[in-house]
């Protein structure tokens, strides 16, 4: 095959992460050759980075840490109150106590700093990759299977822990891992559903809580509108009864994971989508997830959203059918899919059809200027431009149509002229528009920067071009 | 697809002295009636539990219901008195305020079409204005706001919607041009690379043009109103955190989407959403999650009120979910995805201190399904009676463009002064 720039200047922006200097030129010999090799890498899509807590761990370690700065507070209130008794003229003494900060303020709170550590290793894997495919793959199936880090605080071990082993395995085992996992059941509640006739629930006259049972069947494989009902949603959540965490508090050692809980599980068999389930226990969970992963409309549903995401918002029909297939043939291997998505004509289209959602752009501005960045404004301009880390608004997740980050380009300016100002000085505008544009560049763009008033100005319209934005 | 603006020409754009934007000049044209109204819509997304804001307390099935975790009219926090039946959830100082000062209008066991439970789809419908969802990609407001008649009550300037917020809400897309604002959190650029950059989309991507352009309007306008906040505030632009930080920025942002509609040459037409109303779990409705959203929900209407200043007395405020929840509670105190629920309405222009409701009742036999409160009031009902009676917007407009399929549910007259 010709060397062809142009094909692999495309690659890096849909498919990856967009170029870093020499990019274009060291896949041009054979584009797509180079896309499929990275699905091949041994440990693709892993994090091995032994210093990393489990998520557990950082719930434990979490719960530890406010529990002890609520102890400290409580006490400072206390010695505060002593202090205004004995001396009753001083009122402001209890507000001056009060309102003293409980950490020094150049100090950052072990939960935040878990989480930038998280963030950290994410963004790297994004900033090193050749291409990015397999990460992008791992954002995509994040989004997927989102949790929410303000309620879980632990997003990153979740996605190390439930995504990543099986972006190229089967989806099968990515269900059950995300469902299975301590941020899922905590994040949509299953953790505290109980079944009305456990023995929890006659003894603590508790029930059940039918949020997880829904989105599963909603957002995570069927889809909305395909065959479920308000009764399957109901018993679905009975059936997942008993699928809860070790509490924190009593358990220094094991708290935050995964137990099943034989009291708390609903007896008896269940209907779901049309088929009776014995009551197994957990396996009454595990063998409807494995039917759910298996079912068409789950094909259907997953091929049309990873088609929206790489592809277009109204992806192709006879692209979405092929994928379906391919999800049927393979019972559903991810690896194979993610073959069938790049062996389509219509992923090869050269019109840029999708706007860079904020991370990617973020993450490809900084792979086209050779900078690593502070991972606390990398996250600070995710949630300016609207896609904050692992902290989706619902558990849809981060829309992946167009319009919804149309509107975000004025701030991508913002953003863009800030990061400029402070980095364009030292660089060479027209040297980055080759780096990251190379064939792309349109002569347009090519004027404006030639033109431009200043470095900043330059580096502005490089990353705010129409053919760095799309992809 | 939105319409274009007047582009701004260079010569406009490099006037400077706070007069960006061509329009931003011309001279406000006094309508023949003198009245210039004002319409903000807020989304609450996740599903509003109706009952845990205006609950029926003289309703004799209503105390079994729930039992002490619901609002009721003796006790320790004792709910705000309505009308003697309906009592108000006691977060809401506020509104109950305006209520009794005919100023707030409460709309119970209203629901749109939609009967599933999905909050995704429930969204699509509320903000769709159609009958199913899934089926368009424009909103019910912004379709009125195309279809009004030029010369009628909203000025020619007013004709671009407004939204606050990073993502703009569905209910406010479509043909008529959007204009999005979001805080400044950033130092803005400059007026010359916007223009250059303005200058290559024209030539390259029509789209970001049109986003561009917009942009550059509004930074006029919020120019003009001294809108600009500080830069350099890192606060994120979504809500997140403590509830504090959600107060701050249900206020904050109510109370920017008010002083642009207050704005002589702003837009009139508004919307912005709020999530966090997906109380599946301890739902805390006298005390907790719920009562602490709904302050901040009450704070958010106080500064529309204080940030609309004289222009308070045209202005109507609808607040809307996308179904209400299960009438009983779940397993862990909190309630999962319903139907019927409660649309609040809040302005000068309103005539208020009234409940609409045609009430279904509480027992097991009345309830939807037996497990949400049934709908009795199609929410479309009151949208079009507002759209037509405050906005002016022709009744087969409504009927067509605005609510398709919606002939059955009559625009509800006289809800405004």
């Amino acid at each position: 095959m010709a060397r062809d720039p142009r094909a692999a200047a495309l690659v890096l922006h849909r498919f990856g992460f967009g170029p870093r200097t020499g990019s274009i030129a060291a896949i041009a010999a054979d584009p797509p050759a180079v896309l499929l090799a990275e699905l091949d890498k041994p440990d693709a899509g892993q994090i091995t980075k032994p210093d990393l807590p489990t998520s557990a761990a950082v719930n434990r370690a979490v719960f530890e840490y406010q529990a002890e700065r609520n102890a400290k507070q409580k006490l400072a209130r206390k010695e505060a109150e002593q202090l205004a008794m004995a001396n009753p003229g001083k009122e402001s003494a209890t507000q001056a106590a009060a309102a003293e900060p409980p950490a020094k303020p150049e100090e950052v709170p072990l939960p935040r700093q878990l989480f930038l550590n998280e963030a950290r290793t994410r963004i790297d894997a994004a900033l090193n990759a050749e291409i990015g495919f397999v990460e992008r793959l791992v954002w995509f199936w994040s989004n997927h299977f989102c949790v929410n880090q303000d309620k879980t605080v632990m997003a990153g071990g979740y996605e190390r822990e439930a995504i990543r082993p099986h972006v190229l395995g089967r989806f099968s085992d990515m269900l059950l891992a995300a469902e299975g996992h301590p941020a899922m059941l905590f994040y949509l509640d299953n953790a505290q559903s109980i079944g009305p006739n456990s023995v929890a629930g006659v003894n603590r006259d508790k029930g059940l809580n039918e949020n997880l049972a829904r989105e599963i069947l909603e957002l995570h494989t069927l889809g909305v509108r395909t065959v479920y009902t308000q009764a399957d949603v109901t018993n679905f959540a009975k059936v997942l009864t008993g699928w809860t965490i070790l509490p924190t508090a009593t358990n220094p050692d094991q708290g935050g994971e995964f137990v099943y809980l034989k009291r708390a599980h609903e007896p008896g068999p269940q209907t779901v989508v049309g088929k009776d389930y014995d009551d197994t226990g957990i396996e009454q969970g595990r063998a409807v997830l494995a039917d759910l992963a298996r079912h068409p409309m789950t094909a259907k549903h997953i091929a049309t959203k990873l088609a929206r995401h790489f592809i277009a918002d109204d992806p192709p029909p006879p692209l979405v059918d092929r994928l379906t297939q391919s999800f049927l043939n393979t019972d559903g291997d991810l690896k194979e899919l993610t073959k069938a998505l790049i062996a389509a004509p219509e992923a090869w289209a050269p019109d840029q059809a999708k706007i860079k959602r904020p991370g990617e752009w973020i993450v490809a501005a900084l792979r086209a200027t050779g900078l690593s960045g502070d991972i606390g404004r990398i996250v600070g301009g995710m949630a300016l431009l609207g896609e904050p880390l692992w902290r989706p608004p619902a558990p849809k997740g981060f829309s992946d149509d167009n319009a919804a980050w149309l509107d975000g380009l004025a701030q991508r300016l913002d953003a863009a002229n800030t990061f400029a100002q402070r980095v364009g000085e030292k660089l060479d505008a027209e040297a980055v528009a080759d780096t990251a544009l190379g064939p792309l560049a349109l002569a347009e763009t090519r004027r404006a920067i030639a033109s431009a008033e200043s470095k900043p100005q330059a580096l502005t319209f490089v990353l705010m071009a129409p053919e760095f934005q799309r992809r | 697809m939105p319409a274009t603006l007047h582009p701004p020409t260079r010569r406009v754009l490099l006037l400077g002295s706070g007069v960006l934007f061509a329009w931003a000049a011309v001279p406000r044209v006094a309508r023949a009636e003198g009245r210039d109204p004002r319409f903000l819509t807020i989304v609450l997304r996740g599903g509003l539990d109706g009952l845990a804001v205006v609950a029926p307390v003289g309703d004799p099935d209503w105390g079994k219901l729930r039992r002490e975790k619901s609002l009721a009219a003796e006790g320790p926090t004792p709910a705000l008195p309505l009308d003697g039946f309906f009592a108000l959830n006691p977060a809401m100082p506020n509104l109950h305020r305006l209520y009794k000062a005919d100023q707030a209008t409460i709309v119970h066991a209203a629901a749109t079409p939609y009967r599933e439970r999905s909050h995704f789809d429930g969204q699509d419908v509320l903000e769709s204005g159609l009958p199913k969802p899934g089926a368009a990609d424009t909103g019910w407001l912004n379709r009125a706001l195309a279809a009004l008649e030029p010369g009628g009550r909203v000025a020619p300037r007013g004709r671009q919607a407004f939204a606050v917020g990073p993502i703009t809400p569905l209910v406010v897309r479509g043909p008529a041009p959007v204009l999005s604002w979001v805080p400044p959190r950033l130092p803005p650029v400059s007026d010359d690379t916007t223009m250059r950059l303005l200058d290559l989309y024209r030539h390259t991507d029509p789209t970001f043009a049109r986003i561009l352009e917009e942009r550059v309007g509004l930074a006029a306008i919020a120019k003009a109103g001294g809108m600009n906040s500080e830069p350099g505030d890192e606060r994120p632009a979504v809500q997140g955190g403590g509830i504090a930080q959600v107060r701050t920025y249900f206020a904050d942002a109510a109370g920017a989407a008010a002083k642009f509609l207050a704005e002589p040459q702003g837009p009139r037409v508004a919307a912005l959403a709020f999530d966090g109303w997906d109380t599946h779990v301890d739902e805390g409705t006298v005390k907790g999650r719920l009562a602490n959203l709904l302050g901040a929900l009450d704070g958010a209407i106080a500064a529309i009120e204080t940030s609309m200043g004289e222009a308070w007395r045209e202005t109507v405020v609808v607040l809307v979910t996308e179904f209400g929840r299960t009438a009983r509670l779940n397993g862990n105190d909190g309630t999962d995805h319903g139907t019927a629920t409660v649309a609040l309405l809040a302005g000068g222009a309103l005539k208020g201190g009234r409940i609409i409701a045609d009430w279904p009742g509480v027992k097991d036999a009345d309830l939807y399904e037996k497990r949400d409160l049934k709908p009795t009031t199609d929410l479309r009902t009151v949208l079009k009676g507002l759209l037509a009676d405050h906005l002016g917007a022709d009744p087969r407009s409504l009927e067509t463009a605005v609510f398709p399929d919606s002939s059955a549910a009559k625009p509800l007259q006289g809800l405004l002064a």
